[in-house]
């Protein structure tokens, strides 16, 4: 009788540890699972505003001057454009 | 026990004694269990409240606003994270040199910034919406108390006033105003999500104390717009306002196959990323909202209703005198011809001839024409006030407006509603439904107007008015087979027509052999001395066709056009 006790109370004791173990592993895994979303969260409003800066960036309208102002470019005139009709493949 | 029994224990002392000092114990245990009752048990709710106040929170998870892109991904508007700065004017403890520091940061006179501060509202207020991530790091550094960042969401559009019409803006709240974003708002916002956390002493999250309720993302929007095509239509537009010193006008650019909207342009033009300067005029979207008589540009509806009824072929010689009684109403022309066939009607835009063409039908067959072709009904964009413009009932038309209608008085539309109705003869007689959202083509189905045969007949006499003769000859495109109709009709001014105030416009499709854009456009009262629609609106018209042709990569149809090209090409290249 009184060895089934003692075999009872290791056993209480061995779970009261596990549960402490678990609950600490709970704990540490929660805090990075929330450094995580955070990190993720940061990573998007990045991506938006990287976006947001490619876009301004691409502008027509800046590209437009740009192009005619920095780098000179025109337009083809007409009788400078050639138009060729691929043959069908044989 | 019997403590008398024992000697030693024996002691004299009065019993009072003993019932005191009992008495006592037993009241402080009462006082004690008392209170813990009181506390564990009548007040429990009141403190437990107050225990999960510092420990647990209930945070608002943000839903971001969906992104509106054009047809190829290139954005037109999106949502992204700001920092603002609040000030809290019990807790705000700034000192005259922490003033002059911030008013350096934000950029703003010493002045100003103390006269934002010296706000004296009841909670909070901003002091600066938004500020810059750089600017965000410097006041955080200060660590003044009562100044504090918050973060929220701010809309940017990009292309900014390009787009402005069409996709129009959100107020302060992020609720849709104008365009695509008032259209769309439902599903372009979100849904915020909710969160119960328990904190620690450090205020780390430490565990959820219920089911997270995930924030909703707003959808996302991929417009029909070609900001590519959007951009020369409003470069064009705009040029053309301003040597023809003109009220306002706008571009349609319509995909004649899908029904989808590449491009639509206004002028006036606003800012839609800078909210502070709200003129309700600007951000009309004519194109849509505003109706006008569309003048000659109704002509060719005429033609068609004509040859449906097989009464005449496009060949077909009519007497044209330079002037035609109808009531008390005198039609003229302009340049007067004594005969013409009913496709130099269309080509030379002659009043007599399409009065003379639409009083050979009945009221009710003109007006089932029009009717068919989407006039004074509304044409189905779902673009936020979009007008149906006017078309009174057969039943109630006098001789004089049935002869007014066939030169384009007496009815009203919108540009799209007239560049939607084109579609009849772009399509083979096939309209599309108009769509403001990018769409597979395989997913529409059209609504028939007029034969295939009657369509590509109107659209051969459409093809003489950009030739010799016509009177859209500025309206060409090199390589290309044009089709189209000019038109310039009077304003209406008080219930008058103004004798010199104009609405020239231009409504047209190319390449003519298998029409893939139709390009309506119309310019507001332009007083530069020019006011035909050919010479105004054509021009437009035939630069933005252009360099629509030539983005799509369509192939040239006008092959005499494009030997001469290559002929040329080579001897240019021979030479250099």
């Amino acid at each position: 009788m009184s060895r089934l006790n003692v075999v009872l109370v290791l056993l209480l004791m061995a779970c009261a540890l596990a549960l402490i173990q678990s609950q600490h592993r709970s704990r540490t895994y929660f805090v990075e699972l929330e450094r995580l979303k955070k990190q993720a969260h940061r990573l998007d409003e990045q991506w938006g505003q990287l976006q947001l800066e490619q876009s301004t960036w691409a502008n027509p309208a800046r590209v437009d001057t740009l192009a005619r102002t920095r780098l000179g470019l025109i337009a083809p005139p007409n009788d400078r454009v050639r138009i060729e009709t691929l043959a069908p493949a044989p | 026990m019997n403590y008398h029994s024992k000697k030693l224990l024996k002691l004299n002392l009065a019993p009072w004694r003993m019932a005191t000092v009992g008495g006592l114990l037993l009241a402080g245990l009462t006082v004690v269990a008392g209170r813990a009752f009181y506390l564990q048990g009548l007040n429990t709710d009141y403190l437990q409240g107050k225990g999960d106040a510092v420990a647990n929170r209930n945070l608002t998870l943000p839903a971001q606003r969906g992104q509106v892109t054009d047809r190829h991904g290139q954005l037109l508007a999106i949502s992204t994270p700001v920092e603002s700065l609040w000030a809290r004017p019990a807790e705000l403890k700034l000192t005259a040199a922490q003033q002059a520091q911030l008013a350096k940061v934000l950029g703003v006179s010493a002045s100003d910034l103390s006269k934002r501060m010296a706000r004296k509202t009841r909670g909070e207020f901003s002091v600066q919406r938004p500020v810059t991530p750089e600017q965000a790091v410097k006041i955080a550094a200060m660590g003044v108390p009562g100044l504090h960042l918050r973060r929220e969401f701010r809309r940017y559009y990009p292309a900014g006033e390009v787009a402005a019409h069409v996709v129009g803006f959100t107020n302060v709240d992020d609720l849709g105003q104008e365009g695509v974003e008032r259209a769309y708002q439902d599903w372009l916002a979100g849904r915020e999500g909710q969160r119960q956390i328990q904190r620690d002493r450090r205020g780390n999250t430490i565990r959820d104390l219920a089911p997270i309720k995930t924030a909703q993302l707003g959808g996302n929007l991929a417009l029909a717009l070609d900001l590519n095509i959007q951009y020369l239509a409003h470069r064009e537009l705009a040029a053309a306002i301003a040597t023809h010193k003109a009220q306002g006008g706008s571009v349609v650019v319509l995909d004649a196959k899908t029904g989808e909207i590449l491009a639509l342009a206004n002028q006036p033009i606003f800012n839609p990323n800078n909210r502070h300067n709200y003129q309700p005029g600007p951000m009309r979207n004519r194109a849509v909202i505003d109706t006008f008589e569309p003048g000659s540009t109704i002509k060719p509806f005429v033609a068609a209703a004509v040859l449906e009824r097989g009464l005449l072929h496009p060949g077909s010689v009519i007497d044209t005198p330079e002037t035609w009684r109808v009531g008390t109403k005198l039609v003229r022309d302009v340049h007067p011809h004594p005969q013409m066939t009913v496709s130099e009607i269309i080509q030379k835009s002659s009043n007599v001839g399409a009065v003379k063409l639409a009083m050979s039908l009945t009221p009710h067959q003109y007006w089932d024409v029009l009717h068919r072709a989407g006039f004074g009904e509304l044409p189905g964009s779902g673009f936020p006030g979009e007008s149906a413009g006017r078309l009174r009932d057969a039943a109630t038309w006098k001789p004089v407006e049935h002869a007014t209608m066939a030169y384009g008085y007496g009815l009203s539309v919108s540009l799209l509603q007239l560049s939607r109705a084109y579609m009849a003869f772009a399509n083979d007689g096939e309209v599309m439904p108009l769509s403001f959202l990018k769409r597979e083509p395989q997913e529409i189905t059209g609504v028939r107007v007029f034969s295939p045969s009657v369509a590509r007949e109107v659209r051969a006499m459409m093809e003489t008015v950009t030739q010799e003769g016509g009177t859209g000859t500025r309206t060409r495109v090199p390589g290309y087979r044009v089709a189209g109709k000019t038109g310039t009709a009077h304003k209406l001014v008080d219930g008058r027509y103004a004798p010199d105030r104009y609405l020239s416009s231009f409504v047209g499709m190319a390449p003519a052999s298998n029409p893939r854009l139709i390009i309506g456009v119309v310019i507001d009262e332009p007083s530069g001395g020019v006011y035909y629609g050919g010479s105004v609106a054509g021009p437009v018209f035939a630069q933005v066709m252009a360099a629509s042709l030539r983005q799509l990569a369509l192939p040239p149809d006008a092959p005499e056009t494009a030997t001469r090209m290559t002929q040329n090409a080579l001897r240019a290249g021979g030479g250099a």
